[in-house]
């Protein structure tokens, strides 16, 4: 059987490195890019105008609906024959940034359905313009309260991030599984184990003590 | 309390010559196949303190709700000082009112509402300048003076900085007062502003009301079960039965002498 050898962990970790790097980028991006245009989904799946209500609702529930892999698939080699091509990098953040948009709409959407109505009802009595009652009334409540909820999907959305290497965006797993074949050793694969929990437990707990602290 | 040099008469709607200021001219409202108001027609004078009464379901908050814009009338006019509230005047026709008419008109009209309904968010004195520097763009200080002053006047000077879970329901009603005072509204909206409270707490609020509706000359549209404040304030009483006024009246005269027999019941039951 095979032991554990220091000396794979040595030659492996410049690479673990440079995937740690990518891994942290397309979590940070990711992540900035899903609370963003969810909220902007949110926010137009309310609106009065069907033309902008009905669309949105199309494309979140598609998205939605079907595998990232798909997704990453469809945004990195059908894509450019239309526009420009991107980046495998660039393109894995979009891919799960637009793909978790999608899940963070429906956790903003069940946050901003849960601010009382006479809230709005006080910024309406008080003659708020729409978008100071939004930005200064409704979000703030909101947002407080689907903290946790988002930060689960901080959690999933790490955890879905080794897909971006099928399109070449070399994360800490896709690093590790190519080190692994090329050397048919496991120290690697376990390396990054290990990196995944220790990023994933600690964000975990974080979120379990903002519930405690936001969530009244 | 020093609410004569914080609400001066100067200081609010100079229009106060008991000419009509709300009018509903046959506005119906229903909820699906509940009609709450059948054609129902009203005035209410400048500077007037008028409180509805009647069982509920009577569509005494109905009214009040119809002014403050949170409802739609599904016929009917309403206006506001002389302007149409929910439609405007476009080449001779009454067509739908736009956002900014609505807000224009909605100027005038302020309320407080049974769940004080302030901003968790914000801290008391927040709670007050909010709408002034954003909606009618007073600078921040003085809005915060003006605030101030009206805090003072509610009783809530030590509270300012707190935010209003940290108040009892008293406290934050009457940050709710503070705060619809401070838009300047030519109309206040009180919809059953006691009923939410603890009984303790229900004299302290009624207080600063009964002092704002003598020192000022906001008219004041009053939905409440609270009779005595009602006689206390009130220059008109209506009373409401099934979407329509059955009686009309100075409190002296319903209270203690009422000619309709739905209005003898309904007295006998909460008095």
């Amino acid at each position: 059987m095979n032991s554990w050898d220091w000396s794979n962990v040595d030659t492996f970790m410049p690479r673990f490195w440079d995937g740690l790097l990518v891994t942290l980028q397309a979590l940070v991006l990711g992540t900035l890019i899903a609370f963003s245009l969810g909220l902007v989904w949110a926010i137009a799946q309310r609106s009065e105008n069907t033309w902008i209500r009905w669309p949105v609702t199309a494309v979140t529930e598609f998205i939605r609906n079907t595998p990232l892999l798909v997704q990453l698939f469809f945004l990195f080699y059908v894509l450019p024959e239309w526009g420009p091509a991107m980046s495998p990098l660039t393109t894995g953040i979009i891919g799960l940034g637009l793909h978790y948009s999608t899940y963070t709409a429906e956790v903003y959407r069940a946050g901003i359905n849960g601010v009382p109505i006479g809230q709005w009802e006080a910024a309406t009595a008080l003659n708020l313009p729409k978008t100071r009652t939004w930005t200064a009334v409704i979000l703030p409540q909101a947002i407080r309260r689907v903290v946790p909820a988002l930060g689960n999907y901080v959690v999933s959305m790490l955890k879905d991030s080794p897909m971006i290497a099928v399109i070449g965006a070399f994360e800490m797993l896709g690093e590790a599984q190519a080190y692994s074949n090329e050397t048919f050793t496991t120290e690697a694969i376990t390396i990054v184990g290990v990196a995944f929990i220790c990023i994933a437990y600690p964000a975990s707990l974080l979120i379990r003590v903002l519930e405690r602290r936001l969530v009244q | 309390m020093s609410s004569e040099n914080s609400l001066s008469k100067e200081d609010q709607n100079p229009a106060v010559d008991g000419s009509e200021l709300i009018r509903f001219d046959s506005v119906t409202k229903r909820f699906g196949s509940n009609v709450v108001l059948d054609e129902m027609d009203f005035t209410v004078s400048s500077g007037k303190h008028v409180t509805l009464i009647g069982p509920s379901g009577s569509g005494k908050t109905t009214i009040l709700r119809l002014l403050m814009t949170l409802l739609k009338p599904d016929d009917g006019t309403i206006k506001v000082a002389g302007d149409y509230l929910t439609h405007e005047e476009r080449g001779g026709q009454l067509v739908p009112a736009s956002e900014n008419h609505v807000r224009e008109v909605r100027k005038k009209i302020g309320m407080i509402f049974q769940q004080f309904n302030l901003f968790p968010n914000m801290r008391v004195l927040r709670n007050v300048t909010e709408a002034p520097v954003h909606v009618l763009g007073v600078p921040k200080e003085q809005a915060e003076e003006r605030a101030l002053e009206l805090l003072e006047m509610v009783g809530l000077s030590e509270h300012v900085n707190k935010y209003p879970t940290q108040l009892s329901g008293g406290q934050q009603q009457r940050v709710a007062i503070a705060r619809a005072l401070a838009m300047k509204p030519q109309v206040l909206l009180m919809d059953e502003v006691t009923s939410a409270l603890d009984p303790e707490l229900v004299a302290g609020v009624l207080d600063v009301l009964r002092d704002i509706a003598h020192t000022t000359d906001i008219t004041m549209l009053c939905v409440t079960h609270e009779m005595n404040f009602a006689r206390d304030i009130s220059d008109d009483v209506l009373m409401f039965d099934a979407g329509r006024v059955i009686e009309s009246g100075a409190p002296e005269k319903i209270f203690s002498d009422p000619e309709h027999e739905r209005t003898r019941e309904f007295l006998s039951a909460v008095l």
